[in-house]
């Protein structure tokens, strides 16, 4: 892969990928290659007077790319390359870098509230500055709904701005940012154990695969390797937790339909898995429990039994609920055809999870890049074509399935042993690519002295949320909730 | 047809819905204290809940929203959630309050007609939690609004959540 690009073998090892220090020749050549297809874009990070961009085939090879840009400039990734617009935008205003050639200069996550600006760079006193330039859309009779950042309903807050005529959406622009903590920041200086819980909270619907990728991450710089029951037991939590946010979403989507019925059935398969997580592990969502070196809490007897209880009812109550969608012709009047998001585009975007492979980008990280024990366990990929919000409903149906056959399995196959290794206080760089319910999680550390001196957590949203925002293009407004529903995009998992 | 087979098969097993958490008693006494009998008749039994993410991980909107399934059926609490702050009773906040939403959370509340409840929701909320000290966040919601009552936990569970709702609704039916 580095050799696609020309690049020398001096690298160093991250864990699974190796990171190249390059100059900023091989650096446009990396973005060419990128605008061109030929590669994709995992992430895009900095910290003072470096930048990196994380790449890979899609498949099965990843590298990662630094820069150094002591005078705080570096080509823009973003000019050539739309996926890395609003990543580019991040990090320049976090770390007062400059993206030369960037078309989009406009601020992301600063939203002129904060005290400082450049917080994680310079941290100059900052002019408080609340207008933000929506992108222009021009026309006869098109008006504009501005809607959030409070929604109606109990979720995340963020602001869409729709550009309307009549009922049809002509242009949506979203604006985040409303949820920023600073976790980067945060992270700086952190020991192992509150940087694990704070990565376990970046986006809490994903707190086992957040702190997943981090524990792996720093497993890595650490050159530590979890005890194999451990590796099986975050598979467990990891596949329960995809269980669970498939299940009440599913629900949701519905809902969002008009279809409550749905819902409530769901919702209550949903309380079962959060319940069972809660008996065996202590916690519903299962927070805190994945740590660097393992897990926080074993299975036990009963609380296998537990498992395989819960299993059984899902499996049980599953294919009725599959017939009931599939057979409410009302629900599929509002899902088939609607929110379309075209396979270039999801490929172009490298858009994991349910939203890529409802257009059939069959990428998952664990099968990409296989990290135990997923290497050992049989589990399909399912696609779809058409890109719908049908389509994501389906895939989400057939991962409950897969997900029910994993947890079956690694009950089946869990080996005896310890669950925890205490990690050695040293230093190091690791990364590591995890399979969310959503998609793929990234996540990058440097330690030092056992504690983090930098981290950086990309949540697969980054590359989904523009693409909800392309195939509402020609809907009507009364369909944007369906189709949000159906991407469930994390909004705190980006804002950070 | 499907869907006529799932009401039937739902009338004959039985409801899955669980008796109620008990509230505090002390709680409710301390709420009662803080409310004048005029705004006791106002409210009633039935409360509106407007709920704000002021800057949360999302894993309490989780929780928030667990309320409304099967097993713990806010609704028959006289407990609803609102689509918007000028039908609401009740503010409930989560997250440390991020700057970015400081000011979103402060027009919620004002749009909000009194009388009128605010509580916080979870770790963050409370103190900023994980998430203090930063440039980005406040220290909790009570920093920005005043806050009649919090509800513990990260995030708190469902049951959690349901007490200390329920606490708020018998200060309020005056007893
Ligand atoms: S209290 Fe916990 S669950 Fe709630 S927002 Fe904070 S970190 Fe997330």
């Amino acid at each position: 892969m580095t050799g696609t690009l020309g690049i020398d073998g001096r690298s160093r090892s991250l864990g699974a990928w190796r990171a190249v220090s390059v100059d900023a020749a091989v650096w446009r050549t990396a973005v060419q290659t990128l605008a061109a297809g030929e590669l994709q874009l995992i992430g895009l990070w900095a910290e003072p007077g470096v930048v990196r961009m994380a790449l890979g085939d899609g498949v099965g090879e990843a590298a990662v790319l630094e820069l150094a840009c002591p005078d705080g400039c570096f080509p823009s990734v973003g000019a050539a390359h739309a996926p890395a617009i609003r990543l580019e935008r991040a990090l320049c205003e976090l770390y007062g870098l400059t993206a030369e050639g960037a078309a989009d200069v406009r601020p992301w996550l600063d939203h002129g509230r904060w005290a400082v600006s450049h917080p994680l760079g310079a941290a100059e006193p900052s002019e408080r500055r609340t207008t933000y330039p929506f992108l222009p859309a021009e026309g006869e009779s098109l008006h504009q709904i501005a809607v959030g950042p409070v929604h109606a309903g109990i979720i995340e807050p963020g602001h869409f701005r729709f550009t309307v005529n009549g009922e049809t959406v002509v242009r949506l622009e979203a604006r985040l940012g409303y949820v920023h903590r600073g976790l980067e920041g945060l992270m700086a200086g952190a020991d192992l154990d509150r940087a694990a819980r704070l990565a376990g909270r970046a986006s809490g619907d994903s707190t086992v695969a957040y702190a997943l990728a981090f524990a792996r991450a720093a497993e890595a710089a650490l050159g530590l390797e979890a005890p194999l029951r451990a590796a099986w037991l975050r598979a467990l939590m990891a596949e329960l937790e995809r269980l669970a946010n498939h299940l009440g979403d599913i629900g949701a989507i519905c809902n969002d339909a008009a279809f409550a019925l749905m819902l409530a059935h769901c919702a209550v398969l949903r309380e079962n898995v959060l319940r069972t997580a809660h008996a065996v592990f202590g916690h519903r969502l299962m927070m805190d429990q994945v740590v660097p070196g393992g897990v926080a809490s074993d299975l036990d007897g009963p609380g296998e039994q537990l498992v395989r209880e819960l299993t059984a009812t899902v499996r049980e109550r599953l294919p009725a609920l599959t017939e009931l969608y599939d057979d409410t012709a009302s629900l599929q009047d509002r899902t088939v055809g609607t929110g379309v998001v075209a396979p270039e585009l999801a490929r172009r975007f490298a858009a994991g999870g349910y939203v890529g492979r409802a257009c059939g980008r069959a990428f998952d990280a664990r099968r990409a890049f296989p990290y135990a024990p997923y290497d050992r366990l049989n589990f399909r990929v399912p696609t779809r074509a058409e890109g719908d919000v049908n389509a994501r409903v389906w895939v989400r149906i057939d991962e409950v399935g897969e997900s029910l056959s994993l947890i079956e399995q690694i009950l089946h196959g869990l080996p005896d042993g310890p669950v925890r290794a205490e990690p050695p206080a040293g230093a190091g760089e690791g990364a590591a690519l995890v399979e969310g319910f959503r998609g793929d999680v990234l996540a990058w550390v440097r330690l030092r002295e056992g504690r983090v001196e930098r981290c950086h957590l990309r949540d697969p949203s980054w590359f989904q949320w523009p693409l909800l925002e392309a195939c509402i293009e020609g809907n009507i407004v009364a369909d944007f909730p369906l189709c949000n529903k159906s991407f469930n995009c994390s909004y705190a998992g980006c804002d950070l | 047809m499907t869907a006529r087979r799932f009401i039937l098969e739902g009338l004959l097993r039985g409801p899955l819905t669980e008796p109620a958490p008990r509230a505090d008693e002390t709680e409710v006494r301390r709420l009662a204290a803080r409310l004048d009998a005029a705004a006791q008749r106002r409210l009633g039994r039935s409360l509106a809940i407007r709920e704000v993410d002021a800057g949360s991980c999302n894993g309490c909107e989780l929780e928030i929203n667990a309320l409304a399934n099967a097993f713990y059926d806010l609704e028959r609490f006289g407990l609803r959630v609102v689509a918007s702050p000028r039908h609401a009773d009740v503010l409930l906040v989560t997250g440390p309050v991020t700057l970015n939403m400081r000011e979103a959370l402060v027009r919620t509340w004002v749009a909000t007609p009194g009388p009128k409840w605010v509580v916080s929701a979870g770790a963050c909320a409370l103190d900023g939690g994980m998430f203090a000290g930063g440039y980005a966040c406040e220290r909790g919601v009570g920093e920005v609004l005043p806050v009649d009552a919090h509800i513990p936990g990260c995030p708190p569970t469902p049951a959690a959540l349901l007490a200390g709702l329920i606490a708020l609704v018998e200060t309020n039916a005056g007893r």
